[in-house]
């Protein structure tokens, strides 16, 4: 009995839970309670389905399910839950953890790696969440010469600001966070704060490896960010908007990338290039520079740069395929209702969604196969890791500035040829009715 | 006046601009090594003019184990175990000098079965310390799939290595004398097998590798050492053959049956990292092809060992042998004063020769050819140190 203190008595124990739990209650009633109601008293309180959703109403609900679908239809139409879990952060936090589970099989069977492929019991799945609480649990060391503030707040800033790009990646009709009018130009505006963040945080940890790395990350960014913008050109001009989703409307009869493939092709290689990602990843080359600018972060430090770039990643595959794999366009495979002939007599959850008009077909379908595009990309970029080494800082920049800049302009001229000829864009032969 | 001249004159006008304090704070000093993923145990100092690299100060020794004065404590057979400390995963050739050095010196030939199956194991360790060595440079460079694949394929030399002499590394196989025990049976069939496997998976690393625009974008032009100055540094093995010197000790001064094995000595005239990169690879092919002559022409049966006291005594008197390693020319020189131990024995390396090539590679290229050019010089830091 190694593991009990001798001093241990069992009724000692039972009395310090009992207490514990007096302690939160009392806690609860005194404090907390009175607080809701507070707030309550002054915040107006939502209307659903002719009433007043007040706190008893919504424990009435607990007894009867059937009345907890108007305020689901409530939830999901509210600006906080499309910014936090549906089109928004959730939705790429969850695909981020995906594109990572999947980054890790795939490159395991591309690479002989043992033990992605066989280590946990459901495909390994517990590694990530081992790796996350590893994150987390490790002790974060500030250099003695940071500058601490700038320190602890760009990792969070980075975050912050890939979630932003999310925001105003559109999933299905209607279903986007941020629908902003000149949707493109916010997102590369959004993309621009990326090299100053991370040369402030190069900067910050005060280190020359981690310098090194942030003056590369910003001459890359900028190098790609003309070419970036420039190969998103075409799409814009023939949907006559800026906004992603009119953008994504706009290619209801064929996929953009049918009439640009190079701009395609240009637009996959500045995103590469965006995040990162091998070959590009000359930031963290760490045979050079040891781990580029992010040498001095540790724990959930790393933990956020790393959720920010997988956030970032899906929300580039998202705006590549909003722009040019059709959006959310695809054949119908959901049917028009979830279960035909379902009557009101019968109360189980899956029934109820039916019958509210919680299920839109059209919205189900184009959400999955948003998805499926997203994930086809997100794979095509994940694969160049497993083939390709890394380039040189030259190359790159010559890259950047001279070869891809000059192929965004041939199918810019493909286009304004094809819409002057009136065969495409808005009020052509083939065009959005 | 030869491009190594230049090269150091220039890197003589650049330390001198360093004297000067307005230059001084232009230039950034990194300290790669001995902690930092791209060296292992060993560390060169640079001063970075924005992304050109202006000098190189090389910092050796972090790995020193003084095995030289180790082998005038031991007899001739208990030196063979902490000889081949230094490189692990050659340890067939770091052993095979040493002990044709104190065959020379008692003056002794080994048995025809027993020269047969030192140079299949040396063959066998130069496959496996070049596969290696092909993973630390693709990961070098940043190919995470070339440095799993020759780590994963290594496996098939390593368990023929096991088979033939019971470890996977330090096999301690070659003695003086001789091997230490004969070829287990089925083995022959077994290493055919493994070395026609290894072959196909040699195409598909040209592949994915040496036929990648990328890899060679970053290595062909790279790192340039010309013919004379190969010369004149001593440089050897790959590294020499790569500036196009068909030197292999294996034909120029054969040891054993090599003079019996049709081989051709590889070499390019390009001179640059991706020769240096590529000579390695067209090595373990041809040892491939050397493996099959070796067991195609092998005696039946006979004895793999001559008989040799335990503690033999050398006659007064000096030896030098040299083998073709994996990293080039492995040179012993005995010096025996009558006892049963060495009184001195000189260990001359190929990494340590090819590492003098370093800071006239590196001054005036990039930060971001360092690895290209660093690794391909085909370099052991343990056993420079010795």
């Amino acid at each position: 009995m190694g593991a009990l203190n001798s001093e241990f008595r069992f009724g000692n124990f039972v009395g310090s839970i009992v207490q514990l739990v007096l302690f939160i209650l009392a806690f609860v009633t005194l404090l907390v309670l009175p607080i809701i109601f507070f707030v309550l008293f002054f915040v107006p309180l939502p209307v659903v389905d002719g009433q007043v959703l007040t706190p008893y109403l919504f424990f009435s609900m607990m007894v009867d399910p059937s009345r907890t679908i108007p305020v689901m239809q409530f939830l999901i139409h509210t600006d906080l839950f499309r910014a936090a879990v549906f089109p928004g952060f959730a939705f790429a936090a969850l695909i981020a953890a995906s594109t990572i589970f999947i980054e890790r099989k795939l490159l395991a069977k591309m690479q002989l790696r043992v033990g992605p492929l066989y280590a946990g019991k459901i495909e390994g799945i517990f590694q990530l969440l081992a790796d996350g609480l590893k994150l987390i649990s490790k002790e974060i060391i500030v250099p003695s010469g940071a500058d601490k503030v700038i320190f602890w707040l760009a990792p969070i800033m980075f975050v912050s600001t890939s979630a932003a790009v999310v925001a105003l990646i559109p999933v299905a009709p209607g279903w986007v966070a941020a629908d902003v009018d000149v949707g493109l130009i916010a997102v590369f505006a959004i993309l621009g704060f990326f090299p100053l963040i991370i040369l402030l945080f190069s900067w910050a940890s005060n280190s020359k490896y981690p310098f090194i790395g942030g003056l590369r990350a910003l001459h890359q960014m900028v190098a790609f960010e003309i070419p970036f913008l420039l190969s998103a050109l075409p799409a814009v001009i023939f949907a006559g908007s800026l906004n992603l989703s009119n953008i994504a409307l706009s290619q209801n009869i064929f996929w953009n990338i049918l009439v640009m493939p190079v701009n395609a092709f240009v637009f996959f290689i500045s995103s590469l290039a965006e995040l990162e990602r091998v070959p590009f990843d000359l930031p963290e080359a760490e045979s050079e520079i040891v781990a580029g600018w992010l040498t001095e972060t540790s724990g959930m430090i790393f933990g956020l740069i790393q959720l920010g770039n997988y956030l970032k990643l899906y929300a580039l595959a998202g705006l590549f395929v909003i722009l040019f794999l059709g959006g959310w366009y695809g054949p119908q495979i959901f049917p028009p209702e979830l279960i035909p002939g379902a009557s009101t007599s019968d109360v189980s959850l899956l029934r109820l969604v039916a019958l509210e008009g919680l299920y839109n077909p059209v919205t189900i379908n184009s959400i999955f196969w948003f998805t499926v595009k997203t994930f086809v990309v997100i794979l095509l970029m994940l694969i160049t890791r497993g083939i390709n080494p890394r380039i040189r800082i030259d190359i790159l920049l010559h890259t950047g500035w001279y070869k891809l800049i000059v192929l965004t302009f041939i199918n810019l001229f493909v286009v304004l040829t094809l819409i002057y000829g009136g065969i495409l864009g808005p009020g052509g032969l083939i065009s959005v009715k | 006046m030869s491009s190594l001249d230049e090269k150091i004159e220039e890197a003589k006008k650049l330390s001198m601009h360093i004297v000067k304090e307005s230059e001084e704070e232009k230039l950034m000093t990194l300290s790669v090594g001995p902690q930092h993923p791209g060296t292992g145990h060993f560390r060169f100092i640079i001063k970075l003019d924005g992304d050109y690299i202006v000098n190189v100060d090389l910092d050796l020794g972090y790995v020193h184990r003084g095995e030289e004065k180790m082998c005038e404590y031991r007899n001739y057979f208990t030196n063979i175990p902490h000889l081949e400390r230094p490189v692990i995963h050659d340890s067939a050739n770091i052993t095979y000098s040493y002990s044709l050095a104190v065959e020379d010196l008692i003056g002794i030939t080994v048995p025809r079965r027993g020269q047969f199956l030192r140079a299949l194991t040396s063959e066998l360790d130069r496959i496996n310390y070049t596969l290696y060595w092909l993973a630390i440079y693709g990961i070098f460079l940043g190919h995470s799939t070339m440095f799993m694949w020759p780590a994963a394929d290594r496996e098939l030399v390593l368990d023929l290595l096991e088979r033939l002499t019971g470890h996977r590394i330090t096999h301690a196989f070659n003695i003086p004398g001789g091997v230490r025990n004969d070829m287990p049976n089925n083995f022959k069939e077994k290493c055919l097998s493994q070395i026609n496997y290894l072959e196909k998976r040699l195409k598909e690393y040209e592949h994915i590798f040496y036929n990648n625009p990328l890899f060679r974008q970053r290595t062909e032009g790279v790192g340039v050492l010309s013919k004379e100055d190969a010369i004149k540094l001593g440089v050897t093995g790959s590294v020499l053959r790569a500036s196009g010197v068909p030197y292999d000790i294996r034909k120029v001064e054969p040891y054993d049956i090599y003079n019996e094995i049709d081989f051709n000595v590889q070499y390019m005239k390009t001179c640059d990292s991706f020769a240096r990169a590529y000579i390695p690879f067209l090595d373990v092919r041809e040892s491939c092809h050397i493996i099959r002559e070796l067991l195609d022409k092998m005696p039946e049966s006979g004895d793999v060992r001559e008989k040799l006291l335990s503690n033999i005594k050398g006659p007064p008197g000096e030896s030098f042998k040299r083998v073709e390693s994996g990293r080039g020319a492995l040179s012993y020189h005995l010096v025996s004063d009558g006892t049963s131990r060495p009184y001195r024995v000189k260990i001359s390396t190929g990494s340590f020769r090819n590492i003098i090539a370093l800071p006239f590679l590196l001054v005036g290229s990039k930060l971001g050819d360092m690895p290209a050019i660093y690794w391909s010089l085909n370099y052991w830091p343990i056993e420079a140190d010795r």
